[in-house]
C-alpha cells in the first residue's frame, strides 16, 4: 500500500538559524506577564452557577516578540485579550506590564478590535491623532508624527477622508495606525482580520510584518485562523475550551522573514498539523516536548 | 443605454413604466421620484381646485344670498341672509315659497368646512399681512406670528438648557439614569395643560405661564429622547478610547458627546415640531396672544380665507425651517450622510469670507 503523505519533520525540530533567533527573543525584557489567569462569569446555566472562561492562563511575552493566541470557539482568547486590555477584571491572577499589575485600560496597551471601531466624526487624520491628543502632545509634533504613521500603513492619500468612506482593510490600517501613534507597550489585536475577506487580509497580513519589523513593537495576536498564526508569530498560544486554558505554547520552526511560499514547506505543515491535532482534538496525538502524551 | 453594449441581444426585455415604478421594494429611478414627488403636492392641489372650482363636486350646502321671501311661515321660515344652510332645508324652504308663489332663496353653493377656492387664499395670504386688524389694539399677523416664535423660542430654550445636560448625563452615568428616569417618566404622563392654570396662577397674565407650558410639554420628554439617544453610541467606541488613554472626562467629552451629537440634532428637529403642538394650548390661557389669538379673531369675524392662508403660512414656515435644519446637518455631520463633498464646498466657502480671514489672523 502506497503511502502519499509528505513526510514531515516534527515541528519541534529547529533548524539552526530558527533556534538562535528564539534564544536570542528569551533574552530580552518581558513586556506582558500573565500569572495563573482566572476568569469566571455567572451562569445561570452550569451546575455550580459559575462558568469559567479561562482557567490557570500564564504565559510571558518578551519585547518585539510576536505571539498569537489561538483555539477553537468558546475557548476564551476574546475574554483572555479583554483582560489584557483591561476592559474587564480577572477573578484571580496577575497580568502585568513591565512588572507593574494592570488595573484598567491604557495607552501602554493598545488595541485593535475586529470591528474597527474607528470613530465615525473623525477623519482618518484625526482618528490617528485621537491617543496623542488625549495626553496632551502639542498639535504640530502630534500631526507630524501621524503623518509619518499614515505613511507607515500606507495611507497618506487618504488622510482627509472619514471612515465611511474607507474601504475594510483601509479602516483596520487606521486602526492600527491609531494605536501605533500611542507608543504603546503592547499592541493587542483581537481577530483583527476576521471581518475582512481573504485576498484582503492576505494583503493585510503582509502590511502587519511589515509594519511589526518597522515599528518594532510586541504583539499579541488573537485568531482563529492557523495559516495566520504560524505566518506572523514568533510563538503560539493554544488554548482549549471548556475551560479555557493552555495546551501549549507552540514555538513556529519557520525561518524569518516569512513570506507565503513558506506556506508549502515541512515545518509550516508540521506545525500546522500539530495545531489541527490539538484544536480539533485529533485520537493520534503526538507527545509534546516533555514526553507527556496530550489527552485529546 | 450606454453606447458599449448597444445591439447586443438581451434576455432581459425593456421594462414596462408601471412594472418599473411598481415593483415590491424596487427603488425608483431618479426621474420617477421627481415626478411623483411633484405629484404628491399637485394632486391635493387639483382635488382642492376641483372642489373649489367645479360646481356640482362636494357643495352640499348653500351660502344664502337671498332669503327669500320671509314672510312666507313654514318649517324651514328660519333661513336668514349669510346662513350656510343644507342643499335638502333650501329645497324644501324653496317648495315651500313656490307652494305661496313667493320669492325663492337663492345663494352660492359651498363646501360645509369653509374651504376657500385657492385664489382667495393665495390672496388672503398676502392681504392677511397687510390689512389692519378689524379692532383697534389686536395684533397685525407678523406681530402674531412673531410672538408665537417668541413663545416657542424661549419654552424650547429653557427645555433644552436643561435637559440637553440631564438626557446626556442620564445616557452616560446608569447612576443618573436610575435616579432620574424614573421620576421623569411618571411626570411625563401628565398633560401639559393641566398645568396651565397653576401657571397663570403662580406667574401671571403675561408670557410666562405660556413659556412654563411649553416646556412642561417638552422637557420631560426631551431627558428620556436625549437620554435614549446617548446610550445609543456604541460601547465599543467607549472601549476603544480607553485604550487610547482616554479618561472618564475626556471619554464623556471626546467620545460620547461627539457620537451622539447627530443623534440628538435629529431629535431636536422632532421635538421643536412637538413644541409648536403645544402651541395652541399655551396661547390660549390668560391672555391670548400670538397665532392662537390672531386665528380666533378671524374666526369670530368669519374671514376662513384668513384661517386657511394661516395654516398654509404656520405651514410652509415649518417646512422651510426643518429643510433648512436638515441641510445644515448635512453640513455640520457630513460623516452620516456621506456629503462630504457639500460640506468641503460650504466650508471652503466659508474661509474665502473676509470675515473668517480676519478671525484666524
Amino acid at each position: 500500500m502506497s503511502d502519499d503523505r509528505i513526510q514531515l519533520p516534527s515541528y519541534l525540530d529547529h533548524l539552526p538559524d530558527v533556534a538562535e533567533y528564539f534564544a536570542e527573543i528569551d533574552k530580552r525584557k518581558v513586556v506582558l506577564s500573565i500569572e495563573h489567569l482566572f476568569r469566571e462569569f455567572d451562569s445561570p446555566d452550569s451546575p455550580d452557577g459559575k462558568l469559567v472562561a479561562l482557567s490557570d492562563i500564564t504565559f510571558k511575552v518578551r519585547r518585539n516578540e510576536f505571539i498569537s493566541v489561538i483555539g477553537p470557539s468558546g475557548c476564551g482568547k476574546s475574554t483572555l485579550i479583554r483582560v489584557v486590555a483591561g476592559l474587564e477584571d480577572p477573578s484571580a491572577g496577575i497580568v502585568a506590564v513591565d512588572g507593574i499589575p494592570v488595573t484598567g485600560p491604557g495607552a501602554d496597551r493598545g488595541m485593535v478590535f475586529q470591528n474597527y471601531t474607528l470613530f465615525p466624526w473623525l477623519t482618518v487624520r484625526k482618528n490617528v491623532l485621537f491617543g496623542p491628543k488625549m495626553k496632551g502632545t502639542r498639535d504640530d509634533k502630534a500631526t507630524k508624527a501621524a503623518d509619518e504613521w499614515l505613511k507607515l500603513v500606507g495611507l497618506t492619500d487618504f488622510a482627509d477622508l472619514y471612515p465611511a468612506q474607507l474601504s475594510g482593510g483601509m479602516k483596520q490600517r487606521v486602526a492600527i495606525a491609531r494605536a501605533l501613534a500611542n507608543d504603546p507597550r503592547i499592541l493587542l489585536m483581537d481577530e483583527p482580520f476576521g471581518a475582512l475577506d481573504a485576498q484582503t487580509r492576505a494583503s493585510m497580513q503582509a502590511h502587519l510584518l511589515r509594519i511589526w519589523a518597522a515599528a518594532g513593537v510586541t504583539v499579541l495576536f488573537i485568531t482563529h485562523d492557523l495559516d495566520e498564526a504560524i505566518y506572523l508569530s514568533d510563538r503560539i498560544v493554544v488554548l482549549g475550551a471548556r475551560p479555557g486554558r493552555i495546551l501549549e505554547v507552540i514555538e513556529v520552526p519557520v525561518s524569518r522573514p516569512r513570506s507565503p511560499d513558506q506556506f508549502l514547506s515541512g515545518h509550516f505543515l508540521a506545525t500546522k498539523k500539530r495545531l489541527e491535532e490539538l484544536i480539533h482534538r485529533r485520537d493520534n496525538a503526538e507527545p509534546d516536548s516533555d514526553g507527556e502524551l496530550m489527552h485529546v | 443605454m450606454s453606447a458599449q453594449f448597444k445591439g447586443v441581444i438581451s434576455s432581459v426585455p425593456p421594462s414596462e413604466p408601471l412594472a418599473r415604478i411598481l415593483g415590491v421594494r424596487k427603488p425608483l429611478d431618479a426621474q420617477a421620484r421627481f415626478w411623483i414627488g411633484i405629484l404628491a403636492f399637485v394632486l391635493p392641489f387639483l382635488a382642492w381646485c376641483a372642489v373649489s372650482y367645479v360646481p356640482f363636486i362636494w357643495h352640499p350646502q348653500v351660502l344664502v344670498v337671498d332669503a327669500g321671501d320671509t314672510r312666507i311661515p313654514g318649517e324651514n321660515s328660519y333661513i336668514a341672509v349669510g346662513d350656510r344652510v343644507d342643499l335638502d332645508v333650501v329645497i324644501l324652504r324653496n317648495r315651500e315659497l313656490d307652494s305661496a308663489h313667493a320669492r325663492r332663496v337663492s345663494g352660492d353653493r359651498v363646501n360645509p368646512i369653509y374651504l376657500q377656492a385657492p385664489h382667495a387664499v393665495a390672496r388672503a395670504m398676502y392681504t392677511a399681512f397687510t390689512t389692519a386688524p378689524e379692532r383697534d389694539g389686536d395684533a397685525w399677523l407678523h406681530e402674531s406670528l412673531l410672538q408665537s416664535c417668541k413663545v416657542i423660542f424661549w419654552g424650547f430654550f429653557w427645555s433644552a438648557l436643561f435637559g440637553l445636560p440631564l438626557g446626556v448625563l442620564c445616557g452616560t452615568f446608569p447612576f443618573f439614569a436610575r435616579l432620574f428616569e424614573p421620576f421623569i417618566d411618571f411626570v411625563r404622563y401628565m398633560p401639559a395643560p393641566v398645568f396651565g392654570a397653576l401657571a397663570l396662577t403662580v406667574l401671571g397674565l403675561n408670557d410666562a405661564p405660556k413659556i412654563t407650558i411649553i416646556f412642561i410639554g417638552t422637557f420631560f420628554q426631551m431627558v428620556l429622547i436625549v437620554s435614549n439617544t446617548t446610550r445609543a453610541v456604541e460601547v465599543s467606541l467607549l472601549h476603544a478610547a480607553q485604550t487610547l488613554g482616554a479618561n472618564k472626562r475626556q471619554l464623556v467629552w471626546n467620545v460620547v458627546v461627539p457620537g451622539a451629537v447627530p443623534g440628538l440634532y435629529r431629535d431636536m428637529r422632532i421635538l421643536i415640531g412637538w413644541a409648536w403642538t403645544y402651541l395652541v394650548v399655551a396661547e390660549l390661557i390668560g391672555e391670548k396672544s400670538g397665532l392662537s389669538a390672531w386665528l380666533y379673531q378671524q374666526q369670530r369675524y368669519r374671514h376662513f380665507d384668513n384661517v386657511y392662508a394661516a395654516i398654509v403660512i404656520i405651514g410652509l414656515v415649518g417646512l422651510i425651517t426643518d429643510q433648512f435644519l436638515a441641510l445644515l446637518g448635512r453640513y455640520l455631520f457630513p460623516w452620516e450622510t456621506g456629503q462630504t463633498g457639500l460640506a468641503r464646498a460650504l466650508r471652503a466657502m466659508r474661509r474665502a469670507l473676509p470675515v473668517a480671514r480676519l478671525a484666524r489672523t
